[in-house]
């Protein structure tokens, strides 16, 4: 018996998190230090794995399978194949520094009662979802992963609705209501989504009698597992409805902008850099996988409603006049993306989509929390409420440019390669769709530009005359999310080629091959 | 068919004495071993009565507790004897001459009926949270139940410190006529179970300390309701009756079944004849329904539960619904599986209106025992559903969903107490706002309950509801499971509001403070908490427990 690995890589933030929730009330410095060792801890080991990890090899590695509930017919099994070590990566690289940016979003307004430990809370929950996230991109066992794919909306729904943005001013009654709101509808999206997969998950369950994903999808793939075409496309879509609301797709993605919008700048980057992969790496994994046939069926409704996402989040994003919300729809419009390179089924589109969900993790990241520290200096949302800041706070101003050319894709930036990939990949087999989405670039070039231009430019309003620039923690935040955005735009080969092969997998599960290019069908 | 058709227990020594003269009468033949669990909680409760009446006042309190716990560890002791032994799979077998079936089902639900009793009584003895009247602690209990509330009598009871230290053999009674009732096999000794522990159960209704009219309103409630279901059921049998010419689960069976198609000289009009069996049956299934709190039975429960000592609410929303479920298990798995296409629909539509009723009414509900009281009804209907299912996984499945709810009823409930104000228990959820600021570790825990309540995986709630949806799609019933996960979804709104309640929102201050407990509700609290979460996460042992117990002796 091999070291467990990847028990490990999900339990170390787990481990962390009940550690960090113990230590007493008046350590608050020691328990962020300690959350901030295991989060790196936990990044040292996802390296590992990724290092231990071999592209060309099998399909799933460093897997483990144990016992654990017979009478359901699960088992504890994990597994990774490239695109969940990529994810595991992103997570484990974003929480460092997600750590880092909340480092005093959770200290107490005042220190009225000993028990009240909202600092220990608010770095253990995201230690919690952590290790929740790390488990669900690795098992391979259906109920496994719907276990923790609802779990961790618990500790997420604490965050959200326990951590409001401070810009809001704590003890403003109206705030608090509308954060609870936002954790609430947060929770409630989800919460349905979920029970619907809970109703699928049992579905398969009697149509195949076991949870694992290789056993069903082996069976699948060679005849034995037989679905009547009705029951393989509603269970499709209970797991797609589930995953559609996480992700989030539209028509089901009013939750993310309130979500996004009241919590505080760490927590939404938390939401939708990390959180909200599992939704699109749910897709790849299960849809696909298990339901090759009816993935196929629904493509078509599926495009559009990505198309939708896409345009119609870029469109709200131009007309948002707060700084959160304009990022929150701006992802809508990215998750579009990744969703439409997942669903036009051709190989560049799938590495693209995967590559996409890496680089927006990290985009979102530096432009969310760059924003977070701009809002915790003015104490306002309102892009009305700035101007001229980079005169007042260069460095600030620099970073937040940066954050916006890679959320609109500017060759160079990591994300211009995902987007680029997923646009070429749909257009190979879906030449109308890939120019409707083109829109989305030219909207997002639109949004950003005309948000740096309100924000930073133009005459220093008086409020934001003595605003400091970046200080050392923010820095170390800011920095190295920068430096990746321009690694993987020049070299973004070592994630391309982690998640090549397993997307040949998938291709070959919903049996497409690439359509050849126009030369060769022309003759 | 002689007499002894009717009721072999309670007949033979009369049949004996009729056929062969006085001098020769059969001693009864009774499995001593095999009932020792009821023996033993009976016997307690007979010697609690007797404490009453010859121990000194000062020392009931102890005396009462001392042989109530150790009661009922004995039988739980006894239980486990009896499941190791294998009664509970090869040997199980059909005791007391035909009037207890001693089987898999019938041990896990006694079994867990004891260990919540256990826990419940805890709860019962817990004094440390009302203040301190004239220098006695008191208990949850009114100081003198024949007293007028408000009376002079009333202070008078309470400045002597007296104690109603009967609720201990009364709740003993209540759990040996539980113990009897899901193994009953034959209808009447499942009539006498079904008042053996309903009637201690309405007493307890009433003996609350504070807001006394609620209680005793509560109380009567549920005792005409109670009264007319158990007349119900009583009309019911006796339609069976008619229908059968025998009151023993398993002719009757074979009756339905066709197996047996003599017919009873004396019954000739009526033998045989369907209408008798559908209304008699329904009229049973009714019963047992209003027991379970299903819609449209349920009206009772709210009231009940709102006005009935915190305690006893806990008791009897986990051990009653343990008891009721049991019976309705064994009525319709091992009385009625002949009429299999006549009842299904029925259950169906009871538990489709029972999962939605309950999840919807419960969203308007303002006082938290109220709120719990509806909830118990959508999980009554949750429980319906792996009913439905008639097969061996179905009822495992609710053997380890009633498991798996009753201490999380019994730990919630148990929290409830703790939360007081001037007036005693502080329900209206109003008054709970901010508690998670002021007390953590309280708030926390009922949380805790409550996502088991919605079902949040890695709780037990989760773990119980996977399994009775997985027995009722597996029974065919998958529409059933999609009405299950949509009320499911509407029940988490309700559970969720009370959490953002408590720590999303700034503590009023005026509100409530929380009472530390003695570590009697400490225990059952902390008990609530370890067996939602070992359920949660490494449920296989108990699934297998009650895998092994799915079967009914016939």
């Amino acid at each position: 018996m091999s070291f467990p690995l990847l028990t490990a890589t999900a339990a170390l933030p787990a481990v962390g998190a009940i550690a960090t929730a113990a230590v007493p009330a008046a350590r608050r410095t020691a328990a962020k230090w300690l959350a901030l060792f295991f989060s790196l801890a936990t990044l040292a080991l996802a390296v590992v794995v990724a290092v231990r990890f071999d592209p060309d090899g099998d399909r799933y590695q460093l897997t483990e399978s144990r016992a654990w509930i017979k009478d359901f017919g699960v088992r504890y099994e994990l597994g990774v194949d490239g695109i969940g070590v990529a994810l595991i990566a992103l997570t484990a690289l974003l929480i460092p520094f997600i750590i880092l940016a909340g480092w005093h979003d959770a200290d107490p307004l005042e220190t009225k009662s000993s028990r009240w430990r909202p600092t220990q809370g608010f770095f253990a929950l995201i230690l919690a979802v952590e290790a929740m996230v790390i488990i669900s991109f690795e098992a391979t066992d259906v109920f496994l992963f719907y276990i923790f794919f609802e779990a961790m909306l618990i500790p997420m729904y604490f965050l959200i609705g326990g951590f409001g943005d401070r810009a809001h001013s704590g003890s403003d009654e109206n705030a608090s209501a509308q954060r609870s709101y936002a954790a609430v509808k947060f929770l409630l999206y989800n919460l349905v989504g979920g029970l619907i997969m809970l109703a699928a998950v049992i579905g398969l369950y009697v149509v195949a009698g076991n949870f694992s994903l290789q056993e069903i999808a082996e069976a699948r793939a060679n005849g034995s597992l037989d679905m009547a075409t009705n029951t393989e496309r509603l269970l499709f879509l209970g797991f797609f409805f589930a995953f559609a609301v996480k992700a989030p797709l539209w028509p089901l993605h009013t939750w993310l902008p309130n979500a996004m919008g009241e919590a505080t700048a760490p927590v939404a980057v938390l939401i939708t850099a990390v959180v909200d992969k599992v939704g699109t790496f749910a897709m790849l994994r299960f849809c696909l996988q298990l339901f090759p046939e009816a993935s196929k069926w629904a493509t078509p409704v599926i495009l559009v409603l990505a198309l939708v996402s896409i345009v119609y989040g870029a469109l709200l994003a131009v007309g948002q006049r707060d700084i959160k919300r304009l990022v929150a729809y701006a992802s809508i419009s990215h998750f579009g993306f990744i969703i439409l390179g997942i669903f036009a089924m051709t190989s560049q589109g799938q590495s693209g989509a995967t590559l996409y969900m890496v680089n927006h993790g990290i985009s979102t990241a530096a432009l969310m929390l760059v924003a977070g520290f701009l809002i915790s200096r003015r104490g306002s949302r309102l892009i009305a409420d700035y101007g001229g800041v980079q005169k007042v706070a260069p460095v600030l101003a620099g970073t937040f440019l940066i954050g916006g050319l890679a959320t609109l894709s500017l060759p160079g930036l990591a994300p211009f390669v995902s987007e680029f990939l997923v646009l070429v990949g749909t257009f190979a087999r879906y030449p109308a769709v890939g120019i409707i989405a083109t829109f989305g670039i030219v909207l997002a070039a639109l949004y950003t530009l005309v948000l740096y231009q309100r924000t930073m430019t133009g005459p220093v309003k008086p409020e934001v005359a003595s605003m400091p620039d970046l200080k050392v923690r923010e820095l170390a935040v800011v920095a190295p999310l920068i430096a990746l955005l321009i690694v993987l735009g020049v070299y973004p080969k070592p994630v391309t080629e982690l998640v090549n092969p397993a997307v040949k997998h998938t291709m070959s599960d919903v049996q497409k091959k690439d359509p050849k290019p126009d030369v060769e069908a022309a003759k | 068919m002689s007499a002894t058709a009717v009721h072999s227990l309670w007949t033979t020594t009369a049949a004996a004495s009729v056929n062969d003269g006085i001098d020769k009468i059969d001693a009864p033949n009774i499995e001593y071993g095999q009932l020792a669990p009821t023996l033993i909680v009976i016997g307690a409760a007979v010697i609690g009565v007797l404490i009453e009446a010859f121990v000194p006042r000062k020392s009931r309190y102890y005396a009462q507790l001392f042989v109530a716990v150790v009661a009922l560890a004995a039988a739980f002791a006894a239980v486990v004897a009896l499941a190791a032994g294998g009664y509970g799979t090869t040997k199980a077998r059909i005791a007391a001459m035909g009037a207890i079936a001693v089987d898999g089902p019938a041990l896990f639900l006694q079994g867990t009926i004891l260990l919540a009793g256990m826990v419940a009584i805890f709860t019962f003895a817990e004094r440390r949270l009302d203040p301190v009247a004239h220098g006695n602690r008191v208990d949850s209990f009114v100081a003198q139940a024949g007293a007028v509330p408000g009376s002079p009598g009333e202070q008078a009871a309470t400045k002597a410190g007296f104690a109603t230290t009967e609720v201990f053999p009364l709740a003993l009674f209540a759990i040996g006529g539980m113990l009897v009732f899901p193994s009953a096999n034959d209808l009447l000794t499942f009539f006498i179970a079904l008042e053996v522990f309903s009637l201690p159960l309405y007493l307890l209704c009433a003996l609350a300390r504070r807001k006394r009219l609620m209680s005793q309103e509560a109380a009567v409630k549920y005792f005409l309701l109670g009264a007319f279901a158990s007349a119900f059921t009583l009309f019911g049998i006796a339609l069976i009756y008619g229908y059968a010419g025998s009151v023993s689960y398993g002719t009757v069976a074979k009756v339905v079944d066709g197996t047996i198609t003599t017919v009873d000289p004396a019954l000739a009009g009526t033998m045989g004849n369907d209408a008798l069996l559908l209304i008699g049956s329904a009229m049973i299934v009714m019963g047992l329904l209003f027991k379970v709190g299903a819609v449209p039975f349920h009206m009772w429960t709210p009231d009940v539960y709102q006005g009935a000592p915190t305690p006893v609410t806990g008791f009897m929303a986990a051990a009653t619904k343990v008891a009721a479920f049991g019976a309705l298990l064994r009525l319709l798995y091992v009385v009625l599986p002949g009429l299999r296409w006549d009842w299904r629909p029925v259950m169906y539509g009871v538990a489709v209106i029972t999962m939605l009723g309950g999840a919807i009414v419960a969203i308007t509900q303002t006082d938290i025992k109220r709120l719990l009281a509806y909830s118990s009804i959508a999980h009554a209907g949750f429980i319906l559903a792996g009913v439905i299912a008639t097969t061996e996984d179905g009822v495992s499945s609710v053997l380890f969903y009633l498991g798996a709810y009753s201490f999380v009823t019994i730990g919630a409930f148990a929290v409830v107490t703790l939360v007081r104000d001037a007036g005693g228990e502080a329900t209206h959820l109003s008054k709970w706002a901010g508690l998670g600021r002021r007390s953590p570790l309280v708030a926390a825990v009922f949380a805790v309950f409550l996502l088991a309540f919605a079902g949040i995986p890695l709780t037990s709630g989760f773990s119980g509801k996977f399994a009775v949806f997985k027995a009722a799609a597996e029974g065919g019933a998958g529409a059933l499971v999609v009405v299950g996960v949509i009320s499911s979804a509407i029940a988490a709104f309700f559970y969720i509001r009370v959490i953002v309640l408590m720590f999303f929102s700034e503590p009023k201050a005026d509100g409530p403070t929380v009472a530390v407990p003695s570590p009697l509700t400490m225990t059952a609290i902390g008990v609530g908490v370890a067996v939602t979460l070992v359920l949660g996460v490494a449920p296989q042992y108990f699934l297998d427990l009650a895998g092994q117990s799915g079967v009914f002796v016939r």
